[in-house]
């Protein structure tokens, strides 16, 4: 089954990255080579990709329309399921990518009293929802170890995060989060026979992934703290590329960091593509207007037809039986 | 009957057991679906069938007439009878509510009144099983009947586009 | 059925998924369930590749030689020709929202029914042969070698749904299976791998403009035999013209409309309107197929016979063009044909004559719904309605899926039905407007030999009737479709028998006053209106009359 293999490749990582800092020399691969390497990959992956969905044509205009359309002023027009103009299309997105529009329409088939409902099945949106802002949330927060002095937004998510106080260091909400949604994510995964059914080792990977960055996040802030000055040293190191051999952190530093490469590594390569695809949508990021606005393909080409002369030539004598005006008499 | 109120304490049992062997006469690949962990309701087939069958049941134990248990019987059947069964395999549920039930007072039914009840119960639900069969053929012959009339409606288009209708009807 | 197995064993089953992975379960060629192959000549009339005789329960498809090679390519053609075939092979994350959405899958539980399964049917030959992970991983990666059982797979598969886009609905991505089911289709199409029901109408439309393929003088005669009947129920003689250079407007519907009950019907509520109106207008034997069967083979095919609708608007000068109600033919109106066709500059910005609305909405293809223009009218009082003529009839109304998902007409219909009939039922909001349910024969599965099929496809709107049926007591299913005014009959026969099937604008022509009329007895069906007293005929039909 794909999660074994999934959960068995996320493991190997780990054991690699572990057992091979305490290999000389090694420290230097592991927390410069391989992050370099990494972002480069990332970076040029992501941009070749994008680029060739962007330069991919899109030769018809087709919205998915999920209200009503904009036709005489005093029908009520569904602006942002139904977009008529750029703006609109542009709340529709916004609404899409940032709160995930679609997911939140998901039903679920029931029965209550003896009568069949469909009710609404928002956990899939909720789980989602909360997976994808703790991650961008603690992107944000880690941007504290690569920028000196730290500018003031971070201290204030940080605190916004760690509003609980509970706990020393205090608690961040987002990384707990993270691990939970992404837990109810991959639980959901294997007990749903549906969702079990059409998973791939691919759908296993970044999920596992992603929760065992979290986790490895979660053991050096709370459990087995590392030396957040050397840290900071070394990652303010890595972006001024003067990269220098980091000293004296853990072990799980490394397995933190060689995590994190491997997932911007298989990112362009992956479905976690789905990022930058979401804007290119052309069921979602195109207006309705087709009838107000002309849509050009850019490889239209002439086809054969059938034209009205031969048309004519094939049934003249019946046109002027049953009274149809001609062209040619 | 007492075996009745027996069987009305027991009904989430005998649902549930009763379902699972229905579920069971999909295949395999299909019946994992239908299931879903606590829920039997995911999928409108197996909402039509848990809301026949638990029509039914309550029919039977209440000793409803015929009629209202026909209505049960449709909803199911009718889901069964577009679904790559055979006719006995779309019918042969209602024989596992026996096996079930027996199941079910394996201890009570010992006691030769309970057995003799039992008996009458069976009875009932082997006429169901008639009614069953009655349902699926009348679903069967509905589905041939449609069949017909779309090659009859074509007919009649082919026949109108040579002008023969028009024929006929300027005679009427 | 396991009769040897207890029931305790049986609840005790451990609900693993199937123990075999879908890629190794190939596809079972059921009965009732796929559509006849295409006859050769068919195929031949329009320039398909490969026609032959086969049929899809033949071991031998007669495939060309180099099929595997003519798949790759076309596969290859059109990722780079389509950003919406390339986004959706590779964005898709499984996330299961669309699985239970697709009325195949609901009426089935075939899990390649479900709309992700169906896309990964061809997504798996595009990472064995177009990505990287899948050349190097293979099957870890999801990737599968393309053999002719996966060809047969796609060929049931992409012939088991309707295009109708509830699934893109759901999606988080937008991912449109029927943007997939289409290109997978036009795969299929370079095999010569169509259906007998999609090439006749095709070949059809191709060289006669419709797809029933009624020649000049049938189409005219049809509308006659309308025009008698209306003559009968209203007392007033209509002459439409045909072909007429010089008309105001060109207006195009369905074939389907002309032929079949209760089609026919809907084209007579036109015919009514439109005379009522004394509207400058012209009906054309040229473009007479307002549908588009070539929607269902191919893109260059859609756009061959789409191209005679300008062409006839342009021949014949006329301002602008109304189109019938329809369902993939307006999907195809306002998505597709003025890209393919366009620009319709030779004509003019649609304006009511009746009211002077501009219907900017059309100011470039020029085409407007006539229940866009219909609604315009009665908001201005245009019309005189008698709407009790519809007090027998309780109505709900059916979105159909290309007008709801692929243009988002929604409250003209309502709004012409609520007034011409004094009762009308909404159905599960779940199952009305963007979420509607699919007919369960939409993009050319309407065929005979496929019922079963449809039966099952059709049962989530089944069901959904069935419970107005039950709570309001609802008889009429209006819908502004030719194709669910052909299947929904047969549809509702089986699931909610009792409730009957119109055009909206049946309804409308019932509760029509015209100037000049007799006192109606008979709605357009020729049936009796109950409560009406028929007392301009003899005595004798009163007792059947008063009921």
């Amino acid at each position: 089954m794909g999660i074994f293999f999934s959960f068995s490749v996320v493991v190997a990582l780990t054991v690699i990255a572990f057992a091979g800092v305490w290999i000389p020399g090694m420290q230097y691969f592991f927390g410069v080579v391989i992050p370099y390497l990494a972002v480069l990959v990332f970076l040029v992956g992501v941009v070749l990709k994008v680029a060739k969905w962007g330069r991919s044509p899109v030769p018809f205009r087709i919205p998915t329309t999920c209200g009503q359309q904009q036709s005489l002023p005093w029908i009520k027009h569904s602006k942002y399921d139904n977009p008529q103009t750029t703006g609109q299309v542009i709340i529709r997105m916004v609404l899409e990518v940032f709160l995930f529009r679609s997911l939140f329409r998901n039903l679920r088939t029931e029965m209550n009293d003896g009568r069949v409902t469909y009710g609404s099945d928002k956990i899939l949106w909720l789980a989602g929802l909360l997976f994808h802002i703790s991650f961008f949330i603690v992107l944000i927060r880690h941007l504290r170890f690569f920028i000196e002095p730290v500018p003031s937004f971070i201290n204030m998510i940080d605190a916004l995060d760690g509003f609980v106080q509970v706990g020393v260091p205090h608690l961040l909400l987002t990384g707990v989060l993270l691990v939970a949604a992404g837990g109810y994510l991959l639980f959901r995964r294997i007990n749903n026979s549906q969702v079990r059914h059409i998973s791939l080792p691919a759908d296993y990977f970044p999920l596992l992934l992603i929760i065992g960055i979290a986790l490895s996040g979660i053991i050096m802030r709370y459990f087995v703290k590392v030396d957040i000055v050397s840290v900071k040293a070394f990652t303010l190191g890595l972006v001024s590329l003067r990269p220098r051999t980091p000293a004296g952190i853990g072990a799980i530093f490394y397995i933190h960091l060689f995590l994190i490469s491997a997932l911007l590594v298989y990112f362009p390569f992956s479905k976690l593509m789905h990022m930058g695809g979401v804007f290119l949508s052309p069921t979602r990021n195109l207006a309705n207007n087709n009838r107000e606005v002309r849509h050009v393909n850019p490889w239209n080409y002439d086809v054969k037809v059938h034209s009205y002369a031969a048309y004519e030539d094939e049934f003249r004598e019946k046109m002027k039986e049953a009274g149809i005006p001609v062209e040619k008499e | 009957m007492k075996i009745y109120s027996l069987l009305a304490e027991k009904k989430p049992d005998v649902l549930k057991k009763w379902f699972a062997l229905i579920l069971e006469t999909y295949p395999k690949e299909t019946s994992s679906f239908l299931k879903s962990q606590n829920s039997q309701t995911r999928n409108p087939v197996t909402q039509a069938i848990y809301e026949g069958i638990e029509g039914i049941f309550n029919g039977l134990v209440h000793e409803d007439d015929e009629d209202k248990l026909n209505i049960y019987l449709d909803n199911v059947i009718r889901v069964r009878a577009i679904q790559d069964f055979s006719p006995s395999e779309a019918v042969s549920f209602i024989f596992s509510l026996k096996e079930v039930i027996r199941k079910e007072l394996d201890k009570e039914i010992c006691d030769p009144k309970m057995f003799k009840e039992l008996l009458g119960l069976e009875t009932r639900i082997d006429s169901l099983a008639n009614s069953a069969f009655e349902i699926y053929m009348k679903c069967r012959e509905k589905i041939y009947e449609i069949k017909a009339n779309e090659m009859r409606n074509w007919t009649y288009r082919a026949l109108h586009k040579t002008g023969f209708y028009k024929e006929v009807r300027t005679e009427e | 059925m396991a009769k040897e197995t207890t029931p305790e064993e049986l609840v005790n089953v451990d609900y693993e998924a199937p123990k075999k992975d879908w890629t190794e379960t190939p596809v079972e060629f059921r009965e009732g369930m796929y559509c006849y192959g295409s006859r050769p000549v068919y195929l031949q009339e329009v320039g398909f590749p490969n026609p032959r005789e086969w049929s899809p329960a033949d071991e031998d498809w007669k495939l060309p030689e180099n099929w595997k090679e003519i798949v790759l390519t076309a596969m290859e053609e059109r990722l780079s020709k389509y950003r919406s075939f390339r986004v959706f092979m590779d964005i898709c994350v499984r996330c299961g929202a669309c699985a239970d959405k697709c009325h195949f899958y609901i009426g089935s539980g075939d899990p390649k029914n479900m709309p992700v399964l169906r896309a990964e049917l061809i997504r798996s030959i595009y990472r064995k042969y177009f990505t990287i992970g899948g050349k190097l991983l293979g099957k870890r990666a999801g990737a599968r070698e393309l053999t002719e059982d996966v060809i047969k797979e796609w060929w049931y598969y992409f012939y088991q749904c309707t295009e109708c886009r509830r699934c893109s609905v759901f999606c988080p991505y937008g991912i449109d299976q029927a943007e997939i089911t289409m290109i997978g289709r036009e795969i299929l199409n370079l095999l010569g791998l169509q259906t007998d029901w999609i090439g006749g109408p095709v070949a059809n439309c191709y060289k006669k403009g419709n797809h029933l393929g009624l020649e000049p003088h049938a189409i005219t005669s049809n509308i006659e035999y309308l025009l008698d009947d209306i003559e009968e129920i209203t007392g007033i003689t209509i002459e439409p013209s045909f072909n007429r250079k010089g008309a105001e407007i060109l207006f195009v519907t369905p074939s389907g409309d002309l032929f079949g009950d209760p089609g026919t019907y809907t084209a007579m509520g036109y015919l009514m309107l439109l005379h009522e109106l004394g509207l400058d207008y012209t009906w054309s034997t040229y473009a007479s197929e307002g549908g588009n069967f070539g929607f269902f083979t191919s893109m260059e095919m859609a756009k061959r016979l789409n191209y005679k609708i300008y062409a006839e608007a342009k021949r014949l000068g006329v301002k602008w063009i109304l189109g019938g109600e329809c369902g993939h033919m307006w999907r195809v109106l306002n998505q597709y044909m003025d890209t393919w066709n366009g620009p319709a500059d030779f004509m003019e910005e649609p304006v009511s004559p009746i009211t002077g609305t501009k219907f900017e909405n059309a100011k470039s293809t020029k085409m407007v719904h006539i229940c866009e223009f219909t609604a315009d009218l009665i908001k201005h009082n245009k019309l005189k309605f008698d709407p009790s003529r519809n007090d027998h009839l309780n109505v709900t109304f059916h979105d159909s899926c290309n007008t709801a998902r692929g243009m988002g007409i929604f409250d003209e219909p309502r709004f012409i039905i609520k007034n011409v009939c004094n009762n009308f039922f909404e159905m599960s909001s779940d199952a009305t407007r963007e979420k509607t349910f699919c007919c369960g024969s939409g993009s050319g599965l309407n065929a005979g030999e496929n019922i079963e099929l449809r039966m099952r496809g059709g049962m989530p709107r089944g069901h959904a009737v069935k419970r107005v049926q039950e709570k309001y007591g609802v008889n009429m299913l209006a819908n502004i479709c030719a194709i669910d005014r052909a299947v929904l009959p047969p549809l509702m026969d089986y699931w909610a028998p009792g409730v009957d099937v119109c055009g909206t604008h049946e309804l409308l022509a019932n509760a029509l006053v015209m100037k000049g009329e007799i006192k109606r007895t008979q709605d357009l069906r020729l049936e009796d209106l109950p409560g009406v007293e028929d007392d301009d005929d003899d005595d004798d039909n009163n007792e059947e009359g008063g009921e």
